[in-house]
């Protein structure tokens, strides 16, 4: 039975891997919509993240630098979007989508001259313990020091909002920026460091997906999982540790599809690929429903421009 | 010593509102020319092969007007949602379902000829689109749902569906398992305007979108609503306006709209339905319609320029040896310098001389 049991173990820790993107870029994203800015611009920030750390990585060869390459250029990506947004006072929506589009053509161009180049191996840690635990090892060991800081980051974001000055900080500019503004708190600012904040996760989350989970670059390659992740942030209703129980589930099916496929169940693919966004749809659909609830755990100025008069 | 005072306009310019649109083509091809460069390319030479060879002969002013065509009539219908400030974004999954509804009636008379036949297979894209677009209306009517995402969710589940489709149940029986369906008969197919070229007649259903557009906005009790609730949704409230009921009609005029456009694809140049029925004209749409101001003839203009990057991609593919996804790095240029030259409209700067 034992032989049994490691598959199972080995199941569970490629759901986890499949979530990883998933996680980080969530948790960016969260909380950007914190201090009340919706961007949707998270699938072109990803995907330059993953162009940047594959180049970064072909060329320097260093991967610790091509790690950071890769959330920087998210941070440099959502600089244009904080900048219109927040600066010039752009509509939220409208400035994201085409920080998407942008972001999907600019990824091709760069990486015309990387398609077909293959990846380097990512160093894990406790490689060797592989082996030692039946069913947990696959689990707890042998995985990149990304995958580590994936499944940290949900408690550490809902340590940072809850608990922590800068963290009520956030909250306060989301939720009443206009109170947040009268108490001297630079509302702009909070607004702007929020954005580029999910521009280095959701650049670090391409990262991993182009450098880790399938090490190589394809155009396109993050495949709409950036959607997801924006998806992911209302399915939890803004709560992080929630989006770590939504990505499971999300890059569970994922997996799911594969080994159904493997041993021949007859639902479509397409049906189980769908079922993610159908779930989303649903779960929105429940958690709107009660205008007090929504209205309690959602960003009230989510989405709305601040503007001061000096 | 500030050299530049920015001031808050009374009222935003009426002709900046115009003007910008010019302006943020005009940065667009700066930027474009300078990324040319950055990429080791001639930049003039880079910009020719993109936005003027592919419009030099007939050909290819004819392919201009076929991508122009349904990105003219999607953004003549989202203008509607964004007119009266709903965010329907999913445009390309009522595409979609419109073209699988239309498919779908398409292939039931897959052997049959008759002058019938065109105008339910069109009837049947247009119910399609509106179904899928009152999927994400309603639940933002009555569940109080952000139509934002639902809409986008439902992009990919058309998608999914019709792959499911033309995979499966409805693909080609004599097709080899390619994933397409059988050819639709001539009867299910929109005449074409010009031998040897592949125009349709699905451009008279985009200008007759214009029209109708048109006279909705500037001449109708409705248009006014869709007005004042785009300014301010207290106001519409105040004023006693049907919130609800405009919601759901505007989408399912917009869902119409995507829906025509999918029929007007899988009926006009591609005769079958297959895999990719658009390459995201539901998305690229939505920079049409910011472009055209949500204005009926701008959007026309707006759809011709656009329509060029879609042109410009292939051929700067063809001779340049760059991913034909550059044309979304113009699109997104376009939207992002249009977004900003925004700033113009509600705040004026003036430049002060340095004081001694």
């Amino acid at each position: 039975m034992t032989v049994d049991i490691n598959f199972i173990g080995l199941i569970i820790a490629s759901i986890m891997a499949s979530s990883v993107p998933l996680i980080l870029a969530s948790c960016g994203e969260l909380i950007t919509e914190r201090s009340g800015v919706l961007n949707l611009g998270v699938e072109g920030m990803m995907i330059i993240g993953a162009i940047s750390g594959f180049a970064l990585m072909t060329v320097t060869g260093n991967l610790f630098l091509a790690v950071i390459g890769a959330m920087l250029a998210g941070v440099l990506i959502s600089t244009i979007f904080a900048f219109l947004t927040q600066t010039l006072i752009t509509n939220h929506v409208a400035t994201g989508l085409a920080l998407t589009i942008f972001g999907i053509g600019i990824s091709a161009m760069i990486g015309k001259n990387f398609v077909g180049i293959p990846g380097k191996e990512f160093p894990v840690l406790f490689g060797g313990l592989k082996d030692s635990i039946p069913f947990l090892s696959p689990i707890l060991f042998g995985h990149s020091v990304v995958f580590y800081f994936a499944f940290a980051l949900p408690f550490i974001t809902n340590y940072f909002l809850k608990k922590t000055k800068i963290g009520l900080i956030v909250r306060a500019v989301g939720d009443s920026p206009d109170s947040a503004s009268n108490q001297g708190i630079n509302v702009r600012l909070v607004r702007y460091l929020c954005i580029l904040y999910g521009g280095a996760m959701c650049g670090l989350a391409g990262a991993y997906l182009s450098m880790i989970y399938t090490p190589q670059w394809i155009e396109n390659m993050t495949g709409g999982r950036g959607w997801i992740a924006l998806a992911l942030v209302v399915f939890s209703t803004w709560n992080p540790i929630k989006i770590l129980i939504g990505a499971m589930i999300f890059g569970g099916l994922t997996i799911i599809q594969f080994h159904m496929q493997a041993i021949g169940v007859r639902i479509p693919v397409q049906f189980l690929t769908a079922l993610p966004y159908i779930v989303t749809i649903i779960v929105l659909v429940v958690i709107s429903r009660d205008s007090r609830k929504i209205r309690l755990s959602t960003p009230s100025s989510l989405g709305k421009s601040f503007y001061k008069d000096n | 010593m500030n050299l530049i005072k920015i001031i808050k306009r009374d009222q935003p310019s009426r002709t900046i509102f115009f003007l910008t649109p010019v302006l943020a083509i005009f940065l667009t091809l700066v930027a474009g020319g300078l990324i040319f460069y950055i990429l080791g390319f001639k930049p003039f030479e880079a910009l020719k092969f993109f936005f003027i060879v592919p419009i030099a002969d007939m050909y290819g002013f004819s392919e201009l007007l076929l991508k122009a065509t349904p990105l003219c009539l999607i953004a003549i219908g989202l203008s509607f949602c964004f007119k009266s400030n709903n965010w329907n974004i999913g445009a390309e999954g009522q595409l979609t379902f419109g073209a699988i509804v239309s498919g779908g009636v398409a292939l039931l008379f897959y052997n049959q000829e008759g002058f019938y036949i065109l105008p339910i297979v069109i009837l049947a894209g247009a119910i399609g689109g509106m179904l899928y677009a009152s999927i994400p209306a309603i639940l933002k009517t009555y569940f109080n749902t952000n139509e934002i995402l639902v809409s986008l969710m439902l992009v990919y589940v058309s998608k999914l569906i019709l792959d499911y489709l033309v995979v499966g149940p409805w693909s080609n029986p004599e097709g080899f398992n390619f994933p397409e369906t059988r050819q639709f008969s001539d009867s299910a197919r929109l005449p074409l305007l010009a031998e040897g070229l592949r125009i349709h007649a699905g451009i008279f259903l985009a200008l007759a979108a214009v029209v109708i557009s048109w006279f909705i906005f500037y001449k109708t009790y409705l248009g006014f609503q869709m007005k004042v609730s785009g300014f301010s949704l207290k106001t519409a409230k105040y004023a006693g306006y049907k919130g609800k009921k405009m919601i759901i009609l505007v989408f399912l005029i917009s869902g119409a709209c995507a829906g025509l456009a999918g029929v007007g694809e899988i009926t006009g140049p591609i005769g079958q339905l297959h895999r990719e029925v658009s390459p995201d004209y539901g998305f690229t749409a939505i920079i049409v319609a910011f472009l055209g101001r949500l204005n009926p003839v701008g959007i026309i203009f707006a759809s011709l320029v656009v329509a060029i990057t879609y042109l410009g991609a292939e051929t700067a593919q063809i001779f340049m040896q760059i991913p034909k996804y550059t044309g979304q790095v113009f699109q997104g240029m376009i939207l992002f310098f249009l977004l900003a030259s925004d700033y113009l409209l509600f705040f004026k700067i003036k430049f002060i001389g340095s004081k001694k």
